[in-house]
C-alpha cells in the first residue's frame, strides 16, 4: 500500500461496469525528503476522499478485487483509507 | 490505472483467436497534467472511445480482466473510461513531502 495525496478528480460518464457507482481520483505519493516523486496515478474510491486528503492507496489487483467484493474487477487501485495522522521516527 | 490519449487504431489481421472483434487502439499515456509518459502504446477498447478521446486506462492482469467475454486473453493494457471532466490542482498546492516524526493530517 501507498501514501499519497488526492489531487484531482475524473469524471467518466462512459465507463466499465465494475467503475460505475465509485468515484476516480487522481493520487500523487508522497516521498521521502529530497527523494525521486512517483509516478501519479488514478485510483477508485472506496471511503468517500476528497480533493487534498492524504489517503492509503492499495496498488495491486487481487487486494482491489477484495474490497470490491467482485473476483473480477479490473480495477488496481483502490483507495481504502483515509490517514488522520502519521508518525516516522527517522528519516535517512 | 493512469491517462491516455487515443492516437488511433490498429488492425490485425492474424491475431490469438480470442482477440477477434477487440478493437484495438493507439494511446499515448500520459501523467495527471496530460504530459506524454514514454512511447506509444497499444489498448484494448471496450468503451468505444475514438481518436483524440482522453481515456482512463489500466494495465497488467487487470487489462484482460477488463474484456467482456473471455478473461484469460494476452492484454495488458485496456481503455476501461472516457474521461468527460478532470480537474487536477496545480503542482505547488500541496506538499508531498514526508517528515520526521508526527504529522496531522485531518
Amino acid at each position: 500500500m501507498v501514501l499519497g495525496k488526492v489531487v484531482g478528480t475524473v469524471v467518466t460518464t462512459i465507463s466499465h461496469q465494475d467503475y460505475k457507482k465509485r468515484r476516480l481520483l487522481v493520487v500523487q505519493p508522497l516521498t521521502l525528503p529530497g527523494g525521486v516523486a512517483d509516478e501519479d496515478f488514478i485510483a477508485l474510491d472506496n471511503t468517500q476522499a476528497g480533493i487534498g486528503d492524504t489517503v492509503l492507496v492499495n496498488r495491486e489487483g487481487n487486494g482491489a478485487r477484495q474490497v470490491l467484493n467482485n473476483p473480477d474487477a479490473c480495477v488496481i487501485s483502490v483507495i481504502v483509507g483515509i490517514v488522520d495522522s502519521l508518525y516516522i521516527s527517522d528519516i535517512d | 490505472m493512469l491517462f491516455g490519449r487515443v492516437k488511433g487504431t490498429a488492425v490485425c489481421t492474424i491475431k490469438y483467436q480470442d482477440l477477434e472483434g477487440v478493437k484495438l487502439l493507439v494511446v499515448q499515456p500520459l501523467d495527471k497534467h496530460l504530459k506524454p509518459l514514454g512511447t506509444l502504446q497499444v489498448a484494448a477498447d471496450i468503451v468505444h472511445a475514438g481518436v483524440g478521446d482522453l481515456c482512463v486506462m489500466v494495465r497488467s492482469r487487470e487489462a484482460a480482466l477488463a474484456m467482456t467475454d473471455v478473461k484469460f486473453v494476452p492484454i495488458d493494457l485496456a481503455i476501461v473510461g472516457i474521461v468527460d471532466e478532470l480537474e487536477v490542482r496545480p503542482d505547488g498546492d500541496f506538499d508531498f513531502v514526508l517528515k520526521k516524526g508526527w504529522t496531522a493530517y485531518t
